[in-house]
């Protein structure tokens, strides 16, 4: 495959961007990835001819986003948490109306303006929804650099594959930090996908095309509806990504999603040494959840500890999956505080032992 | 071999620098990397500092608290890091600019007057490649030709007249360690 660099999250994320071929990122600047729009800046429209934009603001960025996805472009955006937050009535209407497009957030500490190290509280924000309405983004949680790379290329096919907006969401240290990360080669450019709703103009004698999330009439936005519900409840038989470490013997389970599973993974570590049975399940996908996979570990492990940089979102799907057949306990820090593999040992024997 | 190092110092003495040349090197000998920054606000003025994790194994968490060896090019940071070394681990420290040296005693301790040496070579923004010396001196953890070779990589072609200043310094802080 590609070569070997050793690159800063943003930047990396920059880089898969241009390498999947998208043709266009609007963005507005925020720390902590800005990185991704000064690395677009200095490569992306001489290399390949992508659009960039700095928009005014994030409200116009999304805009952006919702037609150029209606015309059939591959689409990007980036931002952090208070950004994200403006998009949200974009990213409903863009549901609504079933365009493919990806957006990053790279998570810092909230809420308000927050601060801009890194946190997790934005977990509830992007699986069940954000914006107004009955709808959910296909949501992936990269926990290293190279899974962030990986997960742009995903992360286009997976909403074209569904039509529908795509998240990454990463944090502020994956964002910063850098690590060895093995790039996938350039892909072309698409010039016409071909989409048969693509709003590119009226062929002869063929039908108007026509993008709106507006439906009048209740039935026909059930109808919308319904078919969303379908599409989420296909995702959740067929797209569900997580990683199981150490689980076959394990007596205690460690969940974490992002940059919180590399620091439950060195406290696996720290306690398999003190001779403590524990594993690791990490969800890739926090939307669809693997819900199946808790359900069945379950009934055959004395605990689970959910550990988040927020004060406990996905222990609440957690707690959903196993419906109550193990005991599920909590441990998080707020407000851009990470915690350490030792503070999580601590907590977990002081509850579990 | 495992690694797990903090670079630490005021900002703009070139500490992220340090573990970014370590880290370049790292990959170059086809090991694992992490390079962590702190990106606050406190990089103005204030301590900045990388922790940089080197290793021939899958590297778990970026972030830890406890170190194989604590680089701290000034006073703030011997004081906030001596005590995250762990026991039988290395302190480097600036000996020619420090007030309060460390004093812990189940820790090696390298004083080494950087500062002093930069004034010898007339460039004191070559003080993070001397103590860069020094530590790959002590830890080994990548081979001395590969730093070059990353020093190659890192510099766009028109700096590369620095090197070899850069690998002067790098060399006066290996004779710093006995």
């Amino acid at each position: 495959m590609g070569e070997k660099k050793l690159m800063k999250g943003n930047e990396a994320l920059a880089e898969a961007m241009i390498r999947a071929g998208c043709d266009a990122y609007f963005g507005y600047p925020i720390t902590p990835q800005s990185e991704v729009l000064e690395y677009l800046s200095r490569e992306a429209t001489q290399r390949t001819g992508m659009v960039l934009i700095q928009a005014e603001s994030e409200v116009a960025a999304i805009n952006m986003i919702y037609g150029a996805a209606g015309c059939g472009k591959r689409v990007m955006t980036t931002s952090s948490s208070p950004g994200i937050s403006l998009m949200q009535e974009g990213l409903s209407y863009i549901a609504s109306a079933e365009l493919p497009c990806l957006l990053a957030n790279i998570n810092r500490g909230g809420p308000g303006l927050g601060t801009i190290q890194p946190a997790q509280g934005d977990y509830f924000q992007s699986v069940k929804g954000g914006g107004h309405g009955d709808y959910h983004l296909l949501v992936l949680a990269p926990n290293s650099v190279q899974e962030t790379v990986d997960f742009v290329k995903l992360g286009f096919e997976l909403a074209e594959k569904y039509r529908t907006p795509v998240m990454i969401l990463s944090d502020g240290a994956i964002g910063q930090m850098m690590e060895k990360v093995e790039l996938f080669p350039q892909m072309e450019r698409v010039a016409d996908r071909g989409y048969p709703w693509q709003t590119t103009g009226k062929p002869i004698n063929g039908e108007r095309r026509y993008i709106t999330s507006l439906h009048i009439q209740p039935e026909k936005m059930e109808e919308i509806n319904r078919r969303l519900q379908a599409k989420y409840k296909k995702m959740q038989e067929e797209e569900v990504r997580y990683q199981a470490t150490l689980i076959d013997d394990a007596e205690y389970i460690l969940t974490a999603f992002g940059l919180v599973s590399r620091i439950c993974m060195k406290t696996v570590q720290l306690g398999r040494a003190k001779g403590i049975k524990l594993g690791m399940i990490r969800p890739q996908t926090l939307f669809p959840f693997p819900t199946k996979q808790f359900a069945e570990i379950a009934p055959k492990i004395k605990g689970i500890l959910d550990v988040e940089m927020n004060s406990g979102q996905m222990v609440e799907d957690v707690r959903l999956a196993v419906e109550g057949k193990t005991r599920v306990e909590f441990y998080g820090r707020m407000g851009g505080v990470i915690p350490t593999p030792d503070e999580i040992l601590e907590h977990f024997e002081k509850t579990f032992l | 071999m495992t690694q797990e190092a903090i670079f630490s110092g005021f900002g703009g003495q070139g500490v992220l620098t340090m573990g970014m040349i370590l880290g370049y090197a790292g990959i170059m000998e086809d090991k694992e990397v992490t390079w962590m920054p702190s990106y606050g606000p406190e990089m103005r003025g204030g301590t900045a500092n990388c922790i940089t994790i080197v290793s021939d194994e899958p590297i778990s968490s970026p972030i830890i608290s406890t170190f194989d060896s604590v680089v701290a090019l000034n006073q703030p940071s011997i004081d906030k890091f001596e005590k995250a070394v762990r026991p039988g681990g290395n302190i480097f420290y600036d000996s020619a600019n420090t007030l309060r040296p460390p004093t812990r005693t189940d820790i090696n301790i390298y004083a080494c007057p950087v500062s002093d040496e930069a004034i010898k070579l007339k460039n004191t923004k070559v003080l993070n490649m001397i103590m860069l010396g020094a530590f790959v001196k002590v830890t080994n953890v990548v081979q001395v030709e590969t730093i070059w070779k990353a020093l190659k990589e890192i510099l766009p072609e028109r700096y590369h007249k620095l090197i070899p200043l850069n690998q002067q310094a790098f060399e006066a802080g290996m004779n710093l360690i006995k």
